[in-house]
């Protein structure tokens, strides 16, 4: 099951993994890519949506989405924003230095049921960290997928994620992208001004309810707004896949902080489908 | 609808007893047949009938004035642990002699839970050459004079550290855990007859029941019983008529001294559900001092959070698994400061929510076994007594469920 679990180690067995490469994406926010030590272990058992643990002996443990694809092997990619104590010591490390990991844990996105489906996938702030994994997915596997269309939001210019390869990725037809940020500082932002959910009219017309599965990934007060769009579409309720964050301590449904009515996140989650969790009253 | 609910208990009560007959046992034929009038738990019967050793479940007596002999023998096998008196409370202490051990108690501050979970311990140190893992040493403990209610208790953490992932911590040190039950009497806060975790049919090894003059000495495993084949020349299988209408009058006795309840316990998810909204939870908000002691004393509270600690020299450390509390601040905080649950009220709601009715979805059973010790403990009077009979009131006055 595990990447980083092998025959006889306990489930908290972690596994050195060197910086392959770092890069900033804004200003709080860094790129990194990691190799395992142990070059038995391959980067591909896991599903786009699942998340891994990473520890650094000294400050603690910390709950990272997996933002490379399993379609990528050899290598494993985080996006990381600076916040507070790991995340801070996290971005001294320089290239070459080790990390431990272990995981993946959780339930990702299942990509191989939404074979031919339609996909609309949106991202809000750092959810486009997760959902990279999606787009990248969707990228080496194309012929897989039917329409896909991107919406991704960002609080300014300056904040957007991967700006440059998401454009890239719809200049080859592979998606249809729509970027949006909340409020243009700069003046010179090129594409649609508003929250994320403004952007939906650019896609109406061609979205086909019964064949569109949605994935969304955001900021907990996305949620509501977002929802109510896509069932205005009339996306069914099992087909809007969204993935909820939580405090999380051990990955592993023992430490109790992932609780959301009865369910564990780090279990059942993060990626749940809006119907699993519409009547959950601790929702966002 | 309490009607109902007679109706149905009694008719799984026969069907317990033909349960039972078939299982041709004598002794437990007499006693659950006599019992059985007077136990009032519908949960019992898929215990009943899960229960691997029934069989060949043996039981032993032996004469009170020989216990100290089995103390002795009992301590060769490990580091022995037992109820001690001190500070007016009751603890489970490390025994050097049979005088060191006090039976007469109800509950401990805390139970069984910090020989499994304890509330603090280490799993990783590191230095400046790298770090390694700090694991369960091998020795074995006995933890004798442990209560019914207690040992339901370990029963549930068994099914969330030992289900489909094992918390290797968890699972060492029960792997080396000897428990041997003692009967008990209850006080004014044990509802453990309402919760239905007044008997125990397994999840110990050996059990205890004290009679007048001996103990009837019941076997839950197979480490119990070679514990028992070692210790027969103080034992004895020979049982008489007499003393098993002793230990039925006991039973009786004892389940009459019984002066708590949780009203409707039967009900109490579906209750929840329905008061999800009511106001009885901001009441309890606003007393709650959010002090976690709830969760500390609770058998079956187990969640823990993770620290890394560094040394004054800056040059090592560790990291260890704290007991935790959802009623403390910050427990749902994630970063960026967003928190989900910012109030008492919602922290308190998540504590008797999960406790009562979450279980209930995920294991079949809620995670309350009735010990007292949030009663006993929680400095404003919070607790499941006074939490359900709140929410149970709010519906019969809402909902004209209750005549
Ligand atoms: C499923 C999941 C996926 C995530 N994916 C990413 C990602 O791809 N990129 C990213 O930058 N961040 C991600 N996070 C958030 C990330 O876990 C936090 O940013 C990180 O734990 C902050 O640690 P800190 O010590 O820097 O912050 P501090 O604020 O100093 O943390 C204080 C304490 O709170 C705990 N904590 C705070 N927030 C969280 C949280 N959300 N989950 C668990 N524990 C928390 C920390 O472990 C620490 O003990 C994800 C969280 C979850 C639950
Ligand atoms: S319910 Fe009582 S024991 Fe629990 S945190 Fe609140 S005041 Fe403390
Ligand atoms: S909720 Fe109270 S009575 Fe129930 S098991 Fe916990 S401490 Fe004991
Ligand atoms: S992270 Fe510990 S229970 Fe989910």
């Amino acid at each position: 099951m595990a990447i980083t679990t092998r025959e006889g180690d306990h489930s908290y067995v972690t596994q050195p993994a060197k910086i392959l490469a770092m890069k900033d994406l804004t200003e709080d926010t860094r790129y990194f890519k990691f190799k395992f030590l142990d070059e038995s272990i391959v980067e591909e058992n896991y599903k786009p949506g699942q998340f891994a643990i990473m520890s650094l002996p000294g400050v603690g443990e910390a709950v990272f989405s997996i933002s490379s694809p399993p379609t990528r092997t050899d290598f494993i990619e985080f996006g990381v924003r600076k916040v507070g104590s790991f995340t801070e010591a996290l971005f001294k490390l320089k290239v070459g230095d080790l990390v431990h990991l272990r995981g993946p844990y959780g339930d990702g996105f299942n990509m191989e049921s939404l074979r031919g489906r339609d996909l609309i996938i949106i991202s809000g702030g750092l959810g486009a960290i997760p959902l990279r994994s999606v787009l990248l997915y969707v990228e080496d596997r194309r012929e897989e997928f039917n329409q896909v269309f991107f919406l991704n939001g960002a609080r300014s210019p300056a904040d957007m994620l991967y700006r440059e390869d998401i454009i890239a990725m719809a200049q080859r037809g592979i998606i249809e992208s729509h970027l949006s940020v909340d409020k243009d500082d700069t003046g010179e932002w090129p594409y649609h001004e508003g929250v994320v959910t403004t952007l939906f009219p650019k896609i109406t017309d061609r979205v086909v309810s019964e064949k569109t599965t949605a994935i969304i990934c955001g900021p907990p007060i996305m949620y509501k707004y977002v929802i109510q769009e896509l069932l205005k579409l009339k996306i069914p309720k099992d087909q809007i896949l969204m993935t909820l964050e939580r405090r999380m301590k051990c990955g592993q449904g023992h430490c109790g902080h992932c609780a959301i009515g009865g369910r564990y996140t780090c279990l059942e989650g993060p990626v749940f489908t809006f119907y699993d969790v519409q009547h959950i009253k601790e929702l966002i | 609808m309490c009607q109902k609910f007679t109706q149905i208990s009694t008719f799984l009560k026969i069907l317990q007893i033909s349960k039972i007959l078939e299982l041709n046992s004598k002794l437990l034929y007499c006693i659950s047949l006599k019992f059985s009038i007077f136990r009032r738990y519908p949960y019992r019967l898929p215990y009943k009938y899960n229960f691997k050793n029934s069989l060949d479940m043996k039981t032993y007596k032996m004469s009170k004035d020989r216990f100290p002999e089995f103390i002795e023998k009992i301590k060769t096998k490990g580091q022995l642990y037992g109820p001690v008196k001190g500070n007016g409370k009751y603890s489970f202490e490390e025994i050097e002699k049979f005088e060191d051990l006090d039976f007469d108690y109800q509950r401990t501050v805390i139970g069984p839970k910090k020989f499994l979970t304890p509330p603090r311990y280490q799993t990783l140190r590191y230095d400046k050459s790298g770090q390694t893992d700090v694991f369960v040493s091998d020795e074995t403990q006995i933890v004798i004079g442990v209560h019914p209610c207690d040992i339901h208790g370990i029963k549930i953490l068994d099914r969330l550290f030992l289900g489909n992932i094992k918390d290797p911590y968890y699972e060492k040190r029960r792997n080396n855990l000897i428990i041997i039950g003692h009967s008990c009497l209850p006080d004014e806060n044990c509802i453990c007859q309402s919760t239905g975790t007044d008997m125990v049919e397994d999840g110990f090894d050996l059990f205890f029941t004290e009679l007048a003059d001996h103990y009837l000495v019941w076997v839950g495993s197979d480490k119990g019983l070679s514990i028992a084949i070692e210790n027969e020349d103080i034992l004895t299988e020979e049982i008489s008529e007499e003393e098993i209408q002793e230990y039925v009058r006991w039973q009786q006795k004892r389940s009459e001294m019984f002066k708590s309840e949780i009203p409707s316990f039967k009900y109490l998810a579906d209750i929840i559900h329905l008061n999800y909204d009511s106001k009885v939870w901001d009441q309890f908000g606003e007393k709650c001092l959010s002090c976690g002691t709830c969760s500390l004393v609770c058998p079956t509270c187990n969640c823990f959070n993770v620290e890394d600690r560094i040394s004054m020299n800056t040059e090592d450390g560790f990291r260890e698994r704290i007991l935790d509390s959802c009623t403390l601040p910050c427990y749902s905080m994630v970063a960026g400061g967003h928190d989900f649950r910012p109030d008492r009220t919602s922290r308190l709601k998540l504590y008797y929510t999960h406790k009562l009715k979450e279980y209930i979805g995920r294991w079949g059973q809620p995670s309350c076994v009735g010990c007292g010790r949030c009663v006993t403990y929680c400095p404003v009077d919070i607790n499941v007594i006074t939490v359900s009979k709140a929410l149970y009131e709010e519906v019969c006055e809402n909902q004209e469920v209750c005549e």
